[in-house]
C-alpha cells in the first residue's frame, strides 16, 4: 500500500524499505525470529557430515539411543497386544461427540486404567545411562583418587566451577537477583523497582535477545508470562490458535494408546500434587494435543532421538494418518513440565505453544541419550563431578553406604525439579534456564542441594535415610543455594 | 510447689488432637470444668451457657475463653448482615467519606456483602428486589446451620413459596432461629481457576474489639469444588458444583484425600500476579483485608468486649470474575478436623500460634494486663489492624511501602483517620 505513494523513489527504495521495517516493528520481529532460530538449532557443521551427525555426533550415543527406543517401542507394542488395543484408531462418532462435550473436564472421567502400566520408570532410564561406554576410550589406569566415582562412566567434557562462574556471571554475589534481593527485608529501592522498570522496557521494545539477557536476574512475577513468550518467540497469532484447534479435532477423531498412558500419569502425578491439581484438565488438553503435533518432528533433526511412527489402524502407509510417539512415552516428566506453566498461561492455545517450544528447546534433552552439554548424560556427569570435586568427603561417604548421589538427584534433574520445589522457586529456576539457554543449572542446583544438606547427609547410614533427608525440597530457596554454591564456597 | 501452681490448667469440650497436642506440649494441666481452670476452649454451645443470664458466670482475671459472649453478632448470617447495614447507615449519617456512594446508589467502599434479606421477615422486600432481576439466582441459607447444611439455590419465586406463606401468617411472631433463613444474591460469576469454583478460608484472630486488635493468619487456603463450574440452570441442584464446603465436597466422586481440594493462598497470589498483574492482585488482597477489618468494626460497638475472651474466626470469602472479593460468612468455630496430612499440620500450627498470642508466654493469664504481643511470637499471624497503634499515629518504623507485603495496616490507618486517602486501591 505504502509503495503507491508518490514520495517513493526508486533510488531510495532500499532505504525506504529498511525504514519501513523499522517503524512497523517488523525489523524487531525478524531479529527475534532469527535469534530464536540461533538458540534452537545447532551451529552448521561440516558440509560433508551426514544428517545423523547433526542429531548426535558420537556413534556410540546414537547406538544407545536407538536401542533404548527399540526397547520402548517393544514395550508399547506388547502392551497393545496384551490389552488388544491398537496403537491408534479412529474414534466412533458417538465417542467423538462425548469427548468434545467433556473437553474441558476430562479430569472427571473414570476409565479403567488399571491394566496400563508406565512404559518405564526414571530408574530404568538411569540404568541405561549408567551402562553407557565409549568403545574408543581405554581406561587402563588403576583406580585412584582421580577416578570418577560416580555412576556415569563416559568421558564427556563438563564444566568446572571456575567455568560455571564465568558462564553464570549474572548470578554472582554482586549482581541483584530476584529470589534474593526482593525479599521482604530488602527495600525495593535497592534493586527490585529498577529491575521491574527495565523489564517493562524490554517488553515494550519486544526484543528477544534483551529479554533473554534480562531474565538471567529473574523475572518479576507480573512480567514473566510475557517475557517467556518473547524469548520463545511466541506471539498471539490467529494461525497458532487455528493450529491448536486443528490438533484438538485430531484428538477428538482419533484415539491413541498413548492417551491412556497420559491419562493415567496425570492421575498419578498432577492430580495429587498440592500445587498442580487445580490445573488437571488443562494438562490433558495440552498433552493429548502434543502427541498429535507433527510439527514437533522438526526438532528431531537436532535430537538424537528418532520418533517411532505409527499409522491409524487401517491406514498403514498413508502419511496423513501418521502419528508419532515422542521418545519419552513415560509421561511423568511431560506432565510435570507442563504443570508449572499453568500458573502463567490460562488460555490453552497459548499454554500449548509455550509448552511445545519449551519442549523442543530444552526438555527433550532430558529424555534422550546424547552428548549435548544440556543432555541428561552430561547433566548427570556434571552433577557427579561437581560433587566429587567440591564435597569429596560427602561423595565418598554416600557411595560407601550404597547411596550414590545420582540415584537421588536423577529424578530431580529429569523433571527439571518440577514437583519438588515450590512453584515460585521453580519458576525462578526456569527463568535462568531460559536466560542461559542451557539446562546445566539443574545439575548445579542438584549439587547445591546436597551441599546444603551435607551435615545431615554425613550422618546417614543407608540409601533410605539419605532419601529421607532429601525428600522434601519444598522449603528451599533456589537462588541463595545456587549463589552460595557457585560464588561463596571455598574451593 | 510453686512451679506446679504456675502451670496453666485447661479444659475443652472439643476432642480434637490439634488442640490437645498443643496444650500438652506446653506442659499445661488438664482439668474438668468444675475445677479451677485458666483456659477453656469451648464449643459455641458451651459459651452460650457460660455467659447466659441464668448461670451468671463470672470469670476471674486468670481465666480465658476462646469465644466472645455474643460472637453471633458476627457469626450468624442474618445478624452479620444486619450489623453491617447498620454500620454503613451510621457512617453515612456522620458524613464519613467511607460511606460514599456511586451514581447507582451503591456504596463504593462498603459494598462487600451480597444483597441479603431475612426470611420470612423481609420477604416482600426480597420479592421487590427479585423482580428487578428475574433471571438472577439466589442462595438460601439457614441462619443457624453450618457446613453447607440446608443450603439450596433458587431462580424462581415459586421455589420459596413456603416463606411467603409464613411471612403473612407470622409477622408478629418471632421465628425460632432454627427456621430463619437468609437469602442472598448468588454470585454466579465467581473467579474460576482451572475452570473450577473456589472460595477462600482465612483465619482471623481477635484479641479485643475495643480497641480493635486483630491478626490475620498468613496461611489461608482456597477450597476448590471437584466438579467444573457451570452457571447452567440444569445444575443448580448439584451442590458439588456450587458449594465449596469440604463437608460437602468430600462426598463427591472426585474428592482427593491428598490435597483435599485445598490450595494455599500463596498459590492464588502467584497465579493472579502472573496472569493478571501485580497491581490488581495487590488491590484484591488489600480489599480482602479491608472487608475483614470493616466487618469487625461493624460489630465492635455491639460486641461484649469481655477482657477474658479472644476468638479465632474462619472467614469465607468469594472472589468474582472482576476480582472483587465478597464476604460470605464468618465462622466462630472453624473446623479443627483435618481432612489431609497438610491440613493437620496447618491447623496444629494455627492453634499453636493462636495460643502464643492469646496466652502470652504460655503462663497463667492476667486479664487486667492487655499488652500487644511482641512481633516474635506472632508465628504465621500478622497484624491486620491495631486500633491503638493506628490512632497513636506513630512513625512507620519498619513498615515498608510494599503494597503486597504490608498487611494493609498502613492503608487502614489512612482510612481510619477519615482521610479519603485510599491510595492502595484507588
Amino acid at each position: 500500500v505504502s509503495l503507491r505513494k508518490p514520495e517513493i523513489k526508486l533510488e531510495s527504495l532500499k532505504e525506504d524499505i529498511k525504514d519501513f521495517l523499522k517503524t512497523s516493528g517488523w525489523e524487531k520481529k525478524l531479529q527475534n525470529a532469527v535469534y530464536s532460530e540461533l538458540n534452537v538449532f545447532p551451529s552448521p557443521c561440516h558440509p560433508a557430515a551426514p544428517p545423523e551427525h547433526m542429531k548426535e555426533p558420537l556413534a556410540y550415543m546414537r547406538k544407545a539411543q536407538g536401542s533404548w527406543e527399540k526397547r520402548i517401542l517393544k514395550s508399547l507394542n506388547s502392551m497393545c497386544t496384551e490389552l488388544s488395543i491398537p496403537l491408534a484408531q479412529k474414534r466412533p462418532v458417538s465417542e467423538q461427540k462425548e469427548l468434545l462435550n467433556k473437553w474441558n473436564e476430562m479430569g472427571t472421567d473414570e476409565p479403567d486404567l488399571s491394566l496400563f502400566r508406565p512404559v518405564y520408570a526414571p530408574k530404568d532410564f538411569l540404568e541405561v545411562l549408567m551402562n553407557l561406554r565409549n568403545p574408543n576410550y581405554e581406561n587402563g589406569e588403576q583406580p585412584s583418587f582421580r577416578s570418577h566415582l560416580g555412576l556415569i562412566q563416559v568421558p564427556l567434557k563438563v564444566k568446572d566451577i571456575p567455568e560455571l562462574k564465568e558462564d553464570f556471571s549474572e548470578l554472582s554475589l554482586n549482581t541483584g537477583q530476584l529470589g534474593i534481593d526482593d525479599s521482604a527485608q530488602v527495600p525495593p529501592e535497592f534493586f527490585e523497582n529498577e529491575h521491574v522498570r527495565v523489564g517493562q522496557k524490554v517488553l515494550a521494545e519486544q526484543d528477544s535477545a534483551a529479554a533473554q539477557q534480562y531474565v538471567r536476574q529473574g523475572c518479576p512475577t507480573a512480567l514473566r508470562a510475557d517475557l517467556w513468550a518473547l524469548i520463545l518467540n511466541i506471539s498471539n497469532q490467529p494461525e497458532d490458535i487455528l493450529y491448536y484447534e486443528q490438533l484438538k479435532s485430531n484428538v477428538i477423531q482419533h484415539d491413541l494408546l498413548v492417551d491412556s498412558l497420559i491419562y493415567k500419569d496425570v492421575k498419578l502425578t498432577a492430580s495429587n500434587d498440592d500445587y498442580y491439581f487445580v490445573f488437571e484438565d488443562y494438562l490433558y488438553q495440552v498433552l493429548l494435543c502434543f502427541s498429535r503435533d507433527t510439527s514437533v518432528l522438526e526438532h528431531f533433526t537436532y535430537s538424537s532421538a528418532t520418533p517411532p511412527k505409527s499409522y491409524i489402524r487401517g491406514k498403514l502407509g498413508m502419511e496423513e494418518y501418521a502419528v508419532f510417539y515422542p521418545p519419552n512415552v513415560n509421561y511423568n516428566s511431560f506432565i510435570l513440565s507442563v504443570a508449572p506453566l499453568c500458573f502463567l498461561y490460562h488460555e490453552p492455545p497459548k499454554l500449548y505453544q509455550i509448552f511445545r517450544e519449551m519442549y523442543v528447546r530444552f526438555f527433550f534433552r532430558l529424555h534422550s541419550i546424547s552428548s549435548h552439554p544440556s543432555g541428561i548424560v552430561s547433566l548427570c556427569l556434571l552433577f557427579e563431578t561437581l560433587l566429587q570435586t567440591h564435597l569429596p568427603q560427602l561423595f565418598y561417604h554416600l557411595r560407601e553406604i550404597g547411596a550414590q548421589p545420582l540415584r537421588i538427584s536423577f529424578k530431580w534433574m529429569v523433571r527439571a525439579f518440577s514437583g519438588y520445589l515450590a512453584t515460585d522457586q521453580l519458576l525462578l529456576l526456569w527463568d535462568r534456564i531460559l536466560g542461559y539457554n542451557s539446562l546445566e543449572i539443574l545439575a548445579v542446583l542438584a549439587a547445591a542441594v546436597f551441599a546444603f544438606r551435607a551435615v545431615n547427609l554425613m550422618e546417614v547410614t543407608s540409601l533410605a535415610a539419605a532419601e529421607a533427608v532429601l525428600a522434601d525440597l519444598s522449603t528451599l530457596k533456589v537462588m541463595p543455594l545456587l549463589q552460595i554454591f557457585l560464588f561463596a564456597t571455598v574451593t | 510447689f510453686r512451679i506446679m501452681a504456675g502451670k496453666v490448667k485447661w479444659v475443652t469440650d472439643i476432642e480434637k488432637s490439634v488442640l490437645i497436642n498443643n496444650f500438652e506440649k506446653r506442659g499445661w494441666i488438664q482439668v474438668t470444668e468444675n475445677e479451677d481452670w485458666n483456659f477453656y476452649w469451648m464449643s459455641v454451645q458451651t459459651i452460650r451457657n457460660v455467659f447466659s443470664v441464668e448461670t451468671g458466670y463470672r470469670l476471674s482475671d486468670d481465666q480465658i475463653v476462646n469465644h466472645f459472649p455474643n460472637h453471633y453478632e458476627l457469626t450468624r448470617k442474618d445478624l452479620m448482615v444486619k450489623n453491617i447495614k447498620r454500620y454503613r447507615k451510621e457512617l453515612e449519617k456522620e458524613g464519613s467519606p467511607l460511606a460514599e456512594k456511586d451514581e447507582n446508589g451503591k456504596y463504593i467502599y462498603l459494598d462487600f456483602v451480597p444483597v441479603t434479606f431475612m426470611l420470612p421477615a423481609d420477604y416482600n422486600l426480597f420479592v421487590e428486589e427479585f423482580r428487578k432481576n428475574p433471571s438472577s439466582t439466589w442462595i438460601m441459607k439457614p441462619c443457624g446451620k453450618a457446613q453447607g447444611k440446608g443450603i439450596f439455590l433458587i431462580n424462581k419465586l415459586s421455589q420459596i413459596k413456603k416463606w411467603s406463606r409464613d411471612s403473612k401468617t407470622s409477622s408478629f411472631v418471632s421465628q425460632s432461629s432454627k427456621e430463619a433463613y437468609v437469602i442472598s444474591l448468588y454470585i454466579s460469576n465467581p473467579l474460576l481457576i482451572g475452570g473450577k469454583k473456589f472460595d477462600l478460608r482465612l483465619y482471623v484472630l481477635v484479641s479485643t474489639y475495643r480497641p480493635l486488635r486483630c491478626y490475620m493468619y498468613k496461611l489461608g487456603f482456597c477450597r476448590f469444588c471437584t466438579v467444573k463450574y457451570t452457571p447452567s440452570t440444569s445444575e443448580l441442584d448439584n451442590m458439588f458444583v456450587h458449594l465449596t464446603n469440604v463437608a460437602i465436597q468430600k462426598h463427591g466422586d472426585d474428592y482427593n484425600h491428598i490435597h483435599g481440594g485445598k490450595w494455599a493462598v500463596s498459590n492464588l497470589r502467584l497465579y493472579l500476579e502472573s496472569t493478571r498483574g501485580k497491581e490488581v492482585t495487590n488491590k484484591l488482597f488489600d480489599e480482602i483485608h479491608w472487608i475483614i477489618v470493616q466487618s469487625l468494626k461493624a460489630v465492635a460497638p455491639v460486641m461484649n468486649n469481655d477482657k477474658h475472651c479472644f476468638e479465632c474466626y474462619g472467614y469465607d470469602i468469594i472472589i468474582d470474575d472482576k476480582l472483587k472479593p465478597w464476604l460470605i460468612e464468618v465462622n466462630a468455630s472453624p473446623s479443627l478436623t483435618s481432612s489431609t496430612a497438610n491440613d493437620r499440620i496447618l491447623k496444629y500450627n494455627l492453634i499453636n500460634d493462636t495460643l502464643n498470642i492469646a496466652v502470652p508466654n504460655g503462663e497463667i493469664p492476667d486479664c487486667k494486663c492487655n499488652k500487644s504481643p511482641p512481633k516474635e511470637v506472632l508465628g504465621n499471624y500478622e497484624v491486620l489492624y491495631d486500633e491503638e497503634m493506628a490512632q497513636s499515629d506513630g512513625p512507620d518504623r519498619d513498615l515498608r511501602s510494599r503494597p503486597g507485603q504490608s498487611t494493609g495496616v498502613k492503608g487502614n490507618r489512612a482510612r481510619d483517620s477519615g482521610k479519603p486517602v485510599l491510595t492502595t486501591w484507588k
